[in-house]
């Protein structure tokens, strides 16, 4: 989309430009996909959009196309989103065939119609995956990442159960690198990005940030085996195409997916009963 | 239920038993411990719990509850727990470790949460909450909950909120997302085990209780939108606040009232609804469609300078603005504590210069955080190294570059500290159903310390409720539950079913967003940063003439038997409109000004809230009658052991 670099570039230079910038608006067309439940057909619908400011969230868009239908009497477009601050991972769509939209590193909710043309056509799909089933409309059911986790993606350890937290030193490095994968939001854009629907993505982060610390250790090679094989339990496989990487919204690195498969043949080589295989 | 009763807690005849146990400040809660009665551990599977939402404080007692073996089942309305707006917190949790070496002990957090609730709070529960600070930390880091380090391993700490000792902890600006996370693995690893019943995408509608106690709840499921209840030995409600009355708030879009709410229509009382807190640096709305704000780390006041122009309606872009005309307001205010004063304080200085009409932005609506003066002496590599996060996210959402041109920022309403009332035991005015993290009133008195939120949610679930709820049950062992044929659950999906049905079949021309936006217009203006008695009175004309037109004229289109966001909105606005009139009757009685209560009329000569210890150093807890009467006002009188009240200043 050339005219959304052009936005982006004018409000870095001076502040007249950015002022000046506020209070354009843009007439859109949307195709939004509606399916009134998981096993009905689906269609796309098309809506007008005009008058459309700029500063608005794409979801705001969402709101007011929803406005006009609940004024002309009909029902609304369902689409999930919560925080809208790009942190609480509700949010999806796929936006002209990419997931939570073109712009990298953004979710959906924090994606702003600045960065479309006037006169652009869009289109607006749900998340595309077996595992993610429609829900209805823009709504899927991304309840298999949570049998993910409930798999292994914790640490066994009972409240109150625990000595003082400074007894345990977690190297800087490592502290570092297991909150850049624990800052999924398990949205499933990696998911939804991928030709196989394989969530290497999603699973690896969960894995790297809990493997990589001391207070992972006990568990590291049960809880990668099983993660692993409650994955492949709903989702496709892994064929390093990087479109999960590049989708996702808050960057989470491919060098967790090869991480957790080296975890994964260690786990499988490991004789577990043995002490000191770390 | 119109009629008052008494539990354990006796709360008829106006008198509220707080439960505080007696004995020095300092033991009171071991003490406690010992006294309560425990449960054997082989009995605890037979009590069933129920705990409603999964943030931090209801995924950590569902968890905890569990571990200890009750047989838990909890509900969240979201598709997942991990997706609860304890998620969004950004600065950190507070703990009493003193790591830093700096003079930091449980008696001056306790000190400094007391002072800084503007001495509203009860004492025992804040002194506790201050002891278990420092377990929180420990259960968390154990968790696997990626904390800042120092390059020894050690964990790191800051200095948050103007504190005066480095006790906040954090993982980058997404504490509360991690230590969600940790809740959230914890209570997957009970619902693995098949220890925890998790219902999701289903939501509370109402509190079931017989003879007086909780039994048991009624839920629709979004999805399917079947109407089920739910029996159990006791009811947990960890629900959240009621920021979103406001409608533009920095809470998430689903956050509300209604299970506390419903709960306060059965019995619970509610207290200091007027209590609610202001964050001073959000980015300001755009147009009439914006739909939440955002929060800019409160951190940014430590290099930003704020400022607006001297000239009325100044339309000149900010660098054609020479500094002669510019008035830094609260660094000529308040010159000790410049651009650094208290939230409340900040918020209300930029309500009262934009509603002078010196507000910038095409819309007014906003004051400069301008950090042209540290790029200058820093260089842009030093501030892009602290800020760039929070500036590339500033850009995102305004296409402004700040960098080159000042922040724009506004105040919004952020947390609640009003909720429901709960005695020591964290146990509502209903015997058998408590209240936990925001969702009840208990700890931050009338103002909340930054880095307290998290830190009061994770203590009532990991550390306290687990204690407390068994001395109830204790007395209770071999009473069956419920069973759900009794006619009490008949009666309440009966009436759940029948209020869904009321929102499907009004056939107005308006939609629930609208008269959410309406509402909270109202009740932005009048029960916000600024309160006075014509205002409330106002609030108290305006809000029941809304109400009666959103009966009249909603329009919810869709059915009730399928997923319909419209149908779930209609009913949390409906309960919105209640709670409104509450926090404005609550607002008119409490004649003094006292943290995030700001009334105009109760002012010192320099423009700072005016308490008065001698007619308000209380609770006010409401009991709810019925829908044609007001509640009635009852009194938690709050006694101060040990900390003097003296009057804030920041000059």
């Amino acid at each position: 989309m050339s005219g959304a670099n052009d936005v982006t570039s004018q409000a870095g230079q001076t502040s007249q430009t950015s002022q000046q910038s506020h209070g354009r608006t843009l007439s859109l067309t949307l195709r939004i996909w509606r399916q009134d439940g998981p096993d009905a057909p689906g269609r796309f619908h098309t809506f007008d959009a005009p008058n459309i400011s700029e500063d608005m969230s794409f979801l705001e868009l969402l709101d007011i196309i929803n406005e006009r239908l609940i004024e002309g009497g009909d029902v609304p477009i369902e689409f999930d989103h919560d925080c809208r601050e790009g942190i609480c991972g509700m949010c999806s769509l796929m936006i002209n065939g990419r997931a939570h939209g073109h712009e990298l590193a953004t979710t959906t909710c924090q994606l702003h119609m600045r960065k479309f043309s006037d006169g652009d056509v869009i289109t607006v799909e749900p998340f595309r995956a077996k595992a993610f089933p429609v829900v209805r409309d823009l709504v899927v059911d991304r309840s298999s990442f949570d049998r993910i986790i409930e798999a292994g993606g914790y640490i066994s350890v009972n409240t109150g159960a625990v000595g003082d937290a400074n007894q345990t030193p977690v190297p800087k490095e490592a502290a570092d690198t297991s909150m850049d994968a624990a800052a999924c939001i398990g949205c499933g854009a990696c998911v939804a990005a991928c030709p196989n629907s394989a969530a290497q993505l999603f699973t690896s982060a969960k894995l790297a940030h809990l493997n990589l610390i001391p207070q992972g250790q006990p568990q590291r090679w049960e809880r990668t085996e099983a993660m692993v094989e409650t994955m492949e339990q709903f989702f496709g496989s892994c064929t390093n195409h990087g479109e999960c990487t590049e989708a996702c919204p808050k960057e989470i690195s491919l060098d967790f997916i090869a991480f957790m498969n080296r975890d994964y043949v260690k786990a499988k080589i490991k004789n577990r009963k043995l002490t000191g295989q770390s | 239920m119109a009629e008052s009763h008494s539990g354990p807690n006796g709360a008829s005849n106006g008198v509220l038993d707080s439960r505080v146990p007696d004995g020095p400040m300092a033991d009171k809660w071991t003490d406690h411990k010992f006294s309560m009665k425990l449960v054997n551990p082989n009995n605890k599977r037979r009590f069933e719990i129920i705990v409603v939402g999964t943030g931090l404080a209801g995924a950590s007692a569902a968890a905890s509850l569990s571990e200890l073996g009750y047989r838990v089942k909890v509900f969240t309305f979201h598709d997942s727990p991990r997706r609860a707006h304890s998620i969004a917190a950004q600065g950190g949790i507070n703990a009493a470790k003193n790591y830093t070496n700096d003079g930091d002990s449980v008696h001056r957090l306790f000190y400094d949460t007391v002072k800084g609730g503007d001495y509203r709070s009860r004492e025992a529960n804040v002194h506790r909450l201050a002891e278990v600070s420092l377990n929180i930390i420990d259960q968390c880091a154990a968790q696997g909950v990626p904390f800042a380090r120092e390059y020894g391993g050690l964990l790191d700490n800051r200095s948050f909120g103007g504190a005066q000792v480095s006790r906040t902890f954090y993982a980058r600006g997404q504490t509360g997302q991690q230590l969600l996370l940790g809740a959230y693995q914890a209570l997957a690893k009970q619902v693995a085990a098949g220890s925890v019943e998790l219902y999701t995408r289903t939501e509370m509608l109402d509190l079931v209780t017989k003879d007086g106690r909780a039994c048991g709840i009624i839920t629709r499921d979004l999805i399917s939108g079947e109407i089920a209840a739910h029996t159990g030995h006791a009811v947990v409600l960890a629900t959240g606040g009621y920021g979103n009355v406001y409608y533009l708030s920095t809470n998430a879009m689903a956050c509300n009232v209604t299970a506390a709410w419903r709960a306060h229509r059965r019995g619970a009382y509610f207290a200091n609804a007027c209590y609610t807190q202001i964050h001073p640096t959000c980015i300001p709305a755009s147009d009439e469609f914006q739909s939440k704000l955002t929060l800019m780390s409160e951190s940014l006041r430590n290099d930003g300078r704020i400022w607006v122009p001297e000239q009325l309606d100044d339309a000149r872009s900010p660098d054609l603005i020479p500094e002669s005309e510019r008035d830094y307001y609260l660094e000529r205010k308040y010159p000790a504590f410049g651009n650094l004063v208290p939230r409340d304080v900040a918020s209300r200085n930029a309500k009262t210069v934009v509603d002078q009409g010196k507000g910038v932005g095409p819309l007014r609506n906003g004051v400069y955080l301008d950090f042209s003066e540290v790029i200058e002496r820093d260089g842009h590599p030093a501030v892009a190294a602290k800020y760039g996060n929070l500036f590339d996210m500033y850009e995102r959402i305004t296409g402004e570059n700040p960098y080159a041109v000042p922040m724009r920022i506004y105040p919004a309403i952020h947390y609640t500290m009003g909720g429901l009332w709960v005695d020591y035991h964290l146990m509502t005015t209903v015997p058998g159903c408590y209240s936990i993290g925001e969702a009840n009133f208990s700890d931050h008195g009338a103002n909340r310390l930054g880095a307290s939120a998290l830190m009061q949610g994770l203590a009532d679930g990991y550390f306290v409720l687990p204690y407390t709820i068994g001395d109830d049950l204790a007395a209770r062992l071999g009473e069956p539950v419920v069973p759900l044929s009794d006619p009490v659950f008949a009666q309440a999906t009966s009436e759940v079913t029948d209020a869904t049905q009321r929102f499907l079949s009004i056939g107005g021309t308006r939609s629930v967003d609208w008269f959410h936006r309406e509402l909270g217009k109202i009740v932005w203006d009048y029960i916000g940063m600024e309160r006075t008695a014509a205002g409330l009175e106002k609030a108290l004309s305006e809000i029941p003439a809304l109400e009666a037109e959103f009966w009249a004229d909603l329009r919810v289109s869709g059915s009730g038997a399928n997923l319909n966001s419209s149908l779930e909105k209609a009913g949390r606005v409906a309960d919105f409109f209640e709670l409104a009139k509450l926090m404005a009757r609550d607002a008119l009685v409490r004649e003094e000004s006292c943290g995030g209560h700001f009334r105009a009329e109760h002012q010192t000569p320099e423009g700072e809230a005016q308490r008065d210890d001698e007619n308000f150093a209380h609770v006010a807890a409401w009991e709810w009658h019925s829908s044609d009467t007001t509640q009635t006002r009852h009194i938690e009188e709050l006694e101060f052991e040990e900390v003097a009240l003296t009057q804030r200043s920041y000059k």
